[in-house]
């Protein structure tokens, strides 16, 4: 599904942030900024939870600005609260089939299917609080797998994870936006998420968020606002060989 | 603005303002009812200026009394630890959900004429008046007084405390640079708050007041309606009630910071000064004085009435029937009022906060209102349809749902906007529908302070002698209603076995609905 961003400007609590280019379908892009700089907020607008300013947002062609969270084909994980604490890893799943969790017996299985996929088949009657944070988000991410919507939108959901744990995470989540032919979107401070996953990356600073680029050509010849976020150690060009 | 709302959502949103305008029609729209059926009368009597004279003076130095006390009584409870902290903390908190009429009881089974004290002294105490309405207040003001002002205390974080005793502060400089700003902040929200309850309060009134000395607004407004049928004045009264604790409110207002309702009142911080020998025994005398001022006339109610038990008469038990069905109908009205109006000031908040603000302000407009006025209001509505007295039960319930709906607001509002926040918008990104929203996402989270609310509601219905005292025949008195009979008669064995029944009664009611709220509450 294609994204587009038709002279959008979002403006909240003082900062307004401006973006007009499109992002293909089947794509993996990352946005990239500084903390602060509305790489949140962008993302909080395809999802419907901004009000919109100026401008509008597209999917496929189609206007979806005023369009509720509910009604928008987007599955979404966020940085923390990706879970209900007092449902079971089970229920949580289920919910991205019914929201109002009446399950079919086809449902059960569609649900333990998807827990099977992501590994965590024996922890289905266990409750948020007992399991890994890694595993807190491959519950959220199985979820979203059930929803097989054509959006994914992830709001850094694997910052707090270590190195190694948040690779295994980008993976399944690549795996999985292949397999449905979705879109990604991810949102993340670190350029070593966006090497790793995104074809594209969109670069946010001073209020604009700039068209989409070639992410390893990015880093090979990164823009001085970039080479400014990046700081003077990694000005020189990076590249996935010298992560 | 962009109107994204579905229907569904409007159906709750009309729910909303209908809860707001059945609150403004009982509390304003009463006081207008009793206002156009009146003919406007000369004013105030110099009789009537003493009454307002006796309110405010009793108001005042009740208040003031327990603020002053509860400072080094927080004081101590902030920076001594010891066993059984919890228990007095609880035990402080219980006193607001007490039925005034058995707390009037046990303070006369201490200071009366035939109590404790005057047993001691050889001397009858007469408390009656003055004395008593304030020695009443205190009891029940003190603990408040002391939380409010703890809370603040144990807002300060433990690092403070180290970098005072790094710094080498002696507990006089402690005092100087965190202590008085706190006490800053909280005392005169406190003062007013207590103030302002003081003014309203009947049953202390009715019980160890009243006679022209010792009446208050409340009280007069009481007797005006229920044996001259002076409606007149019974609106003068309540207009000049309305305008004074309106203003009082608004002070109240102004003064309170923002605070934490759940604020952790667990441990005490570590503190290095106020530890010396002085500090700790006069901390542990003022704990020991307070506790006992405060558990003497509970003990003195379980005493007398488990002797009195077989003494209880049997009119208790249609009468216990009464007030059980008034306490749960009125809980149930109250916190579906509390939970309607707290997710409309939410959906309200993000695109009008005045609106939202101004809401909140109509939910506490019961604090100010007149119980009596109201439920004078609603008779004259019904008067013209059916027999008010044959609805006095259902009244009564009314009235005491909106009397106790603005403490349910204030502690369901903060965690419905928790709940909000952490998962509003993982709910709207998986399309709930509204219902499934609330059943699942919302209300898991909000059960424990719903519970809590709900039990205070039901044991302040419980234990109220309010309005039932204006409408009730003799065969549809409630159990508080029937305690102040048999007091007034001077039954008094029957009574204080009536006392013990009435307060576990309300006890358990508040027990089960916040033991019941803070089940867990896991969606299998």
């Amino acid at each position: 599904m294609s994204i587009a961003f038709d002279n959008l400007t979002l403006r909240y609590e003082g900062f307004h942030l401006t973006a007009n280019f499109v992002l293909e379908p089947q794509k993996k892009y990352a946005i990239l900024g500084p903390s602060g700089c509305g790489k949140s907020t962008l993302l909080a607008a395809i999802a419907g939870f901004m009000d919109i300013d100026q401008g509008r947002i597209l999917l496929d062609g189609l206007d979806i600005t005023n369009l509720p969270p509910a009604q928008r084909p987007v599955s979404l994980l966020f940085q923390d609260h990706n879970l209900f604490p007092h449902m079971t890893v089970m229920n949580n799943v289920a919910l991205g089939l019914k929201p109002d969790l009446k399950l079919t017996a086809k449902d059960t299985t569609a649900v333990h299917q998807a827990l099977k996929y992501v590994d965590l088949t024996d922890q289905a009657i266990k409750f948020p609080s007992e399991l890994s944070g890694g595993q807190q988000q491959r519950v959220a991410i199985a979820r979203a797998l059930l929803r097989d919507k054509p959006l994914m939108l992830l709001d850094e959901p694997f910052a707090a994870l270590g190195p190694a744990l948040k690779h295994e995470m980008l993976d399944i989540v690549a795996q999985i936006v292949d397999r449905a032919h979705s879109t990604l979107v991810l949102v993340t401070h670190d350029p070593k998420d966006a090497l790793y996953i995104a074809d594209e990356t969109i670069f946010i600073a001073n209020g604009k968020a700039y068209p989409p680029i070639n992410t390893k050509a990015l880093f090979e010849n990164p823009p001085q606002a970039l080479q400014d976020y990046l700081g003077e150690t990694s000005a020189k060009p990076i590249s996935l060989n010298n992560l | 603005m962009v109107d994204r709302t579905q229907p569904i959502t409007r159906i709750t949103t009309f729910a909303g303002w209908g809860a707001i305008a059945l609150l403004l029609a009982v509390s304003l729209g009463s006081l207008l009812a009793v206002w156009l059926n009146t003919d406007i009368s000369a004013g105030f009597t110099p009789a009537d200026f003493r009454i307002i004279r006796f309110t405010l003076t009793q108001a005042f130095l009740s208040a003031l009394i327990s603020v002053i006390l509860a400072i080094p009584l927080a004081r101590a409870l902030a920076r001594y630890d010891f066993r059984g902290r919890q228990l007095f903390i609880t035990f402080l908190g219980a006193s607001f959900i007490l039925p005034v009429i058995v707390a009037v009881f046990g303070i006369l089974a201490i200071w009366g004429r035939s109590g404790l004290f005057s047993n001691i002294l050889q001397h009858p105490l007469n408390i009656y008046g003055l004395t008593g309405v304030i020695l009443a207040h205190v009891f029940f003001n003190l603990p408040l007084a002391t939380r409010l002002i703890l809370q603040g205390w144990l807002s300060v974080p433990t690092e403070h405390f180290r970098l005072c005793a790094t710094l080498g502060m002696t507990a006089k400089d402690v005092t100087k640079h965190i202590e008085r700003p706190i006490l800053h902040a909280t005392l005169p929200a406190a003062f007013l708050t207590i103030f302002l309850l003081c003014i309203t309060s009947f049953a202390v009134a009715l019980t160890l007041g009243g006679g022209p000395r010792a009446t208050t607004v409340e009280l007069a407004i009481y007797q005006a309606l229920r044996f001259d049928f002076d409606l007149p004045k019974a609106a003068l009264f309540a207009t000049f009630q309305f305008m004074l604790c309106t203003t009082i409110a608004l002070l109240v207002l102004s003064f309170s910071k923002p605070t934490r309702f759940s604020i952790g009142l667990d441990r005490p911080a570590k503190r290095w000064d106020g530890q010396s020998r002085f500090h700790k025994y006069t901390d542990i005398s003022l704990l020991t004085l307070a506790g006992l001022f405060l558990f003497l006339p509970l003990a003195a109610i379980l005493i007398k009435g488990i002797g009195h038990l077989p003494k209880l008469p049997a009119s208790v038990i249609p009468a216990s029937i009464n007030s059980l069905m008034i306490s749960l109908t009125s809980a149930t009205i109250c916190i579906s009022l509390a939970l309607i109006i707290a997710s409309l000031i939410i959906r309200l908040t993000k695109n009008s906060p005045r609106t939202a603000r101004a809401i909140e302000g109509i939910s506490f407009l019961s604090l100010v209102a007149s119980p009596f006025v109201i439920g004078t209001g609603l008779f004259i509505m019904i008067f013209p349809f059916v027999s008010p007295f044959k609805l006095a039960l259902p009244i009564t319930a009314l009235v005491n749902a909106i009397m106790a709906l603005p403490f349910a607001i204030r502690i369901i509002l903060p965690t419905m906007q928790r709940a909000e926040a952490s998962y509003g918008r993982l709910a709207d990104s998986l399309g709930m529908s509204q219902f499934a929203r609330f059943r699942l996402a919302i209300w898991p989270r909000l059960k424990p302070s719903a519970g809590f609310a709900m039990g205070l509601a039901a044991a302040l219905s419980m234990g109220d002698l309010g309005v039932i005292t204006l409408f009730a025949s003799p065969d549809n008195a409630t159990l508080p209603l029937t305690m102040y009979r048999l007091m007034a008669s001077y039954q008094t064995d029957a009574a204080s076995a009536v006392a013990l029944l009435l307060i576990t009664i309300s006890l358990t009611l508040f027990w089960i609905f916040d033991k019941g709220g803070r089940i867990e509450h896991r969606i299998r």
